[in-house]
């Protein structure tokens, strides 16, 4: 019994949560800044227990595992919704049905979590819908705004589709090794051609989701149509979680097919970093720049995840929890702008640093650690990215992975260019901040500084493996 | 053993220094800026001699020998469990003389500028570059790895950087200082190369295991560095000489010395701090650090810091003799004793009878530090009162500046090498060492020792003599009047008189035991004579105003006038760089950048555009067609696997 509270112990505060708040709902008229705080509290405080006591176990005849090393990731994912519902609380006091709006990212949120600990293919192809089909309704909560609806219509109709494919795939796998359980199936690969195409299907999956080009078409349109807190919700939660999981499938079960996965990585990664970077340099938009750069930098994850087990994970965990805490800063800076002053142009960002410095340092910083600028985090975390896939002595990879890079640096700094150096006739105005937005930008800024300089957070990461 | 915590204060309080007064100076403390830079300071080099004290009298050695103590280290970032890049503190007996060295003559300078820079529109920036600039230098000489010394060592190029531009106004200072950064640079590159090559053979960044495993003949990294070598040279000295290479850029040695005669645009006292004492030393420190790879598997890379070493020291005397302006003739002799320094380290050798030039160059170094840092103190002290660094404005000033005058002739003994002022003794045991190892570095080495007494008094006799008295007009309360810019020289001179009786092969060496240096009177003859006569000859040619240096100079023509133009060195680089570089590389270069590179840039960017044009209809924004693009993805990957890829 005391299993079931310790293993699941993420998963209990999440339901705990979604409950508390149903209830709350249901019981009539709570203001919701009140119901936004009782959200942070409980997020916080899964956050914190998050990061303790995460040992091994096994639940539900093997349906369900987890290792210190799911327990952090899972505190990762609990971390950046937390972080998300800190940022966008000037949205989220706005909206009528914020209890709705958390129970449903939460849910999506509890899905994750089963999915990373999930240790058959049914369970896995479960809670993935259960991470999917509510984060499409969020989508929608723009109420009145036909892009929202768009929004949420195209990530529906896009996640069915690619929800059919994997059952193929998955009903395939059946066929072609006679289990779904992971631990068992590992020993019936063999690679033959049964196997790789549905395997690819699979992948198509997790491509779907990190938005790995050719499947990503469907990312612009819903960032771009969907609130920013659902926006910076699937493109920093849920990436993350996907990669968690695909890190597992593709170390722990799907390991004799290295050599097939290990080339899909190589060229997805590259036509995904190359296509991110060529859109992302068109964009004016600031929420479809974040978007497709945050494609590109999919790319640079795959490039790690493609060294193998243990320099692939950690540089992997390492990057995704320092690109947690720049995307989420960027996006964070975007959605208040944008909140308070209805401008969401990069045009509009010129001279922002002189009415709105503190913002304007937030974003450069954060744009820096994204663009991987030493002595930001996210200069460590792409070193180590690119060298945990430089150990495949690949090198010319490497060497496309890293002019990429610098591709992205342009970009990048053409907005640190026009907020710190060209002026603007008509300004953005200095903007108010909310003492729970400053607190989280705030949380971020130390993390990106913080993440890169303390080697110790690493080789904590590395210890978990 | 102290806490690690005090060492680790010693660099660290001007660290807090620096950000205090980089942040707050001009607000905040204003004059006071310092006051407070000061006081860190007296307590930094308190706790410096405190720690050499304790290490050479009570923890420093183990069975009569000196070790390398880590005192402290931080892992910093790791790479694998064999390579990590750590921040560390080490004792030995060099970085503990160059603590005190660093902090003593910091603290010197300190109380100088308080007066002499007062009224300067950013005194507070001066300070805090002053700190930042002292911080660096204790952590460079504290540094326990490779790579700690090398972000050390560019934080130090880049504070002298700031330091010589302080009078960011003035062209000359503006040029100067950048000159300093770009020779200094390029030098490190060649650092970074070699330091690279070294921890590739060695597989480690800490100084103690990578000197442990690039000499022990037994282990592996040594014997591929061995025998791995390159246009006939072995891979180990290949980077023992890049190492030296990045010294002798900081060190300015022949011939990438062109910066340190410019640099003297910058505020005196920080030519005394950087290009007398502390800086400029810092590449003789990096090849005594790693003395035991130079000495036993790299021998043929000690033959060529003994040949820079000579050659620098011999030319630099030359040029300092036809020099007028004072600060550039300290600067040339500087160059000239750092040549002495390196030399001396170029004939040690390991081993117990062979390792007396380590220890005198080392000497010569603690020496060297004092009486260099005072004849620049009294250099400011001059030109503030002639308003000029040309000698010819000077003459017969010793009445007005007495207690300077004293000062002065003190240090000007010192560096003649005249006994019993320090610069005897340690001059003394680099002679002593070059003849035991090699007679033609000996003769070249006397010769300089003669010439270097001779242009030292030129100068002296030039400043303070040579005119009638009272020829400038007495204004002296205004030029050494103040209490703290006298200070600093009396105790310099103090030093200069003092340090010299230091038995200091006792505590120095290159193996940590006692290395004896009898003094050799019969041998010390020579080399006096030869100092006193460069004395007389001077004070023949420059006591009174006469006609003889003028025959002199016509009668010697030839030499007089390439040494006046510094033997050509400067216009040979503007011929390479203006001439070669930019004709036969620039010039090609340039037109492959124009037509080429850009043409190809342009191609690139002029595709990306049509590409992301074309692209663009990916994006249509129709979710039917992402779902066809969907499925040729996924369609287009399974062929590719199943039939390409077997």
């Amino acid at each position: 019994m005391n299993d079931y509270l310790v293993l699941m112990k993420s998963e209990w505060l999440i339901t705990i949560t979604i409950f508390l708040l149903l209830i709350l709902k249901v019981r009539g008229e709570m203001r919701s800044d009140r119901l936004l705080s009782i959200a942070q509290v409980m997020l916080l405080i899964a956050t914190i227990v998050g990061f303790l006591f995460n040992r091994y176990g096994r639940l539900f005849g093997s349906m369900y595992y987890t290792n210190p090393l799911i327990g952090f990731q899972k505190a990762l994912l609990t971390l950046a919704t937390y972080l998300i519902s800190l940022l966008c609380a000037d949205w989220f006091k706005k909206t009528q049905h914020l209890a709705e709006f958390f129970i449903l990212m939460l849910t999506a949120l509890l899905g994750m979590f089963l999915m990373i600990s999930s240790g058959n293919l049914l369970m896995f192809y479960l809670s993935l819908e259960l991470s999917t089909i509510p984060v499409a309704a969020l989508a929608n909560f723009d109420l009145e705004k036909r892009i929202s609806s768009e929004a949420a219509m195209k990530m529906i109709l896009s996640s069915a589709f690619s929800s059919g494919v994997l059952l193929f795939g998955i009903s395939l796998f059946y066929g072609a090794t006679g289990t779904i359980s992971f631990s068992a199936m590992s020993n019936h690969l063999s690679g033959e051609p049964l196997q790789t195409l549905s395997f690819i299907f699979l992948f198509t999956a997790f491509a779907f989701k990190l938005s790995v080009v050719p499947f990503h078409l469907w990312t612009a349109d819903v960032y771009e149509g969907s609130p920013i807190a659902v926006t910076s919700f699937l493109s920093v939660v849920s990436k993350s979680a996907f990669a968690f999981v695909f890190l597992i499938a593709i170390y722990k079960v799907f390991y004799p097919l290295e050599k097939t996965w290990y080339w899909l990585l190589v060229i997805t990664s590259i036509a995904t970093m190359v296509i991110g970077n060529l859109f992302a340099i068109r964009q004016q938009n600031m929420k479809r720049f974040l978007a497709y750069s945050s494609i590109a930098q999919v790319g640079f994850v795959l490039v790690g995840a493609s060294a193998g087990m243990s320099s692939g994970t950690s540089s992997v965990v390492y990057f995704m929890l320092i690109y947690t805490f720049s995307n989420l800063a960027a996006f964070g800076v975007v959605s208040i702008i944008s909140e308070r002053s209805g401008k969401e142009n990069m045009t509009d960002y010129k001279g922002l640093s002189r009415s709105n410095p503190f913002l304007s340092w937030v974003m450069a910083l954060a744009l820096f650690s994204l663009a991987g600028i030493p002595p930001t985090a996210g200069f460590f975390g792409k070193l180590f990215l690119l060298t945990a896939g430089a150990s495949r002595e690949n090198y010319w990879f490497i060497v496309i992975a890293t002019l990429n890079m610098i591709i992205s640096l342009y970009y990048y700094l053409r907005v640190v260019r026009s907020m710190f150096m060209e002026k603007n006739d008509n300004p953005i105005q200095s903007v108010a901040i909310e003492r729970s937005v400053y607190f989280g930008l705030i949380l971020c800024g130390v993390g990106i500084v913080v993440t890169g300089l303390f080697s110790w957070l690493y080789q904590y990461i590395v210890s978990l493996i | 053993m102290p806490n690690s915590l005090y060492i680790a204060c010693i660099p660290l309080l001007p660290l807090v220094s620096f950000a205090l007064l980089g942040l707050f100076g001009t607000r905040v403390f204003k004059n006071l800026s310092g006051l407070l830079a000061t006081v860190l300071l007296v307590v930094s080099t308190i706790l410096a001699i405190w720690v050499a004290y304790n290490y050479f009298f009570h923890f420093g050695q183990a069975n009569g020998i000196y070790q390398r103590i880590i005192a402290g280290q931080v892992t910093w970032l790791r790479f694998s469990s064999e390579l990590s890049i750590d921040m560390g503190l080490m004792l030995d007996p060099i970085s503990c003389m160059m603590i005190v060295v660093v902090s003593f003559i910091s603290l010197m300078v300190h109380i100088y500028s308080l007066s002499y820079m007062k009224g300067e529109e950013r005194y507070p920036t001066y300070y805090a570059f002053l700190s930042l600039f002292t911080f660096s230098m204790l952590g460079l000489v504290l540094s326990s790895n490779m790579f700690q010394i090398y972000i050390f060592w560019e934080l130090v190029g880049v504070s002298s950087y700031l330091l010589i531009g302080y009078y960011y106004d003035r062209p000359g200072a503006v040029k100067a200082s950048q000159k300093a950064f770009i020779v200094t640079r390029f030098a490190d590159l060649g650092f970074l190369i070699g330091i690279l090559v070294l921890s590739f053979y060695s597989n480690t960044l800490d100084f103690n295991t990578l000197i442990e495993r690039l000499t022990n003949p037994a282990s592996p990294g040594l014997k591929t560095a061995l025998a791995s070598s390159f246009l006939g040279i072995s891979a180990i000295t290949w980077g023992s000489v890049l190492v030296f290479m990045g010294g002798a850029g900081k060190s300015a040695m022949f011939p990438l010395h062109i910066w340190l005669p410019d640099a003297m645009e910058g505020p005196t006292p920080v030519s005394a701090l950087i290009h007398a004492a502390t800086m400029v030393v810092a590449g003789v420190y990096l090849v005594a650090r790693l003395f035991p790879v130079f000495s036993i598997s790299a021998p043929a890379s000690l033959d060529l810091v003994t040949f820079v070493g000579v050659l620098s020291a011999l030319l630099a005397a030359l040029i300092a003799c036809t020099q007028t302006d004072i600060k550039r003739v300290l600067a040339y002799s500087t160059m000239s004793q750092i040549g002495f320094m390196m030399f001396s380290l170029g004939v040690a050798r390991h081993g117990h009878e062979e390792q007396l030039g380590y220890s005198a160059s080392m000497f010569h170094l603690f020496t060297h530090a004092f009486f260099k840092a005072l004849l620049f103190l009294c250099a400011g002290i001059i030109i503030h009162l002639v308003h000029s660094n040309e000698m010819n404005d000077m003459g017969g000033i010793r009445k007005n500046l007495p207690v300077t005058h004293i000062c002065f002739l003190i240090a000007c003994l010192a560096i003649s090498g005249i006994p019993p002022f320090a610069g005897f003794f340690s001059k003394e045991e680099i002679l002593q060492a070059s003849w035991q190892r090699n007679k033609v570095v000996f003769w070249i080495a006397l010769t300089t020792s003669g010439i270097t007494a001779f242009y030292m008094f030129r100068l002296y006799f030039k400043i303070f003599w040579h005119k009638p008295l009272g020829h400038q007009a007495s204004h002296a309360d205004t030029a050494e009047g103040d209490t703290m810019i006298r200070l600093p020289l009396v105790i310099l001179a103090i030093g200069s008189l003092l340090t010299g009786f230091i038995p200091f092969g006792r505590f120095v060496s290159a193996d940590g035991t006692p290395v004896h240096t009898d003094l050799n009177l019969i041998f010390s003859v020579g080399p006096v004579l030869v100092g006193l006569a460069g004395i007389f000859l001077a004070r023949w040619l420059y006591l009174n105003k006469n006609d003889a240096p003028e025959k002199i100079k016509n009668g010697t023509r030839a030499l007089y006038t390439a040494a006046y133009h510094k033997f050509y060195i400067d216009e040979i680089y503007v011929f390479i760089t203006r001439r070669i570089i930019f004709n036969l590389v620039g010039k090609p270069a340039a037109w492959f950048d124009r037509n080429v590179v850009d043409g190809l840039v342009n191609t690139t960017g002029n595709t990306t555009q049509i590409v992301s044009k074309k692209i663009k209809g990916l994006q249509s924004g129709k979710v039917q067609e992402y779902a066809i693009y969907f499925l040729l993805g996924a369609g287009g990957l399974a062929l590719l696997f199943i039939y390409g890829w077997k």
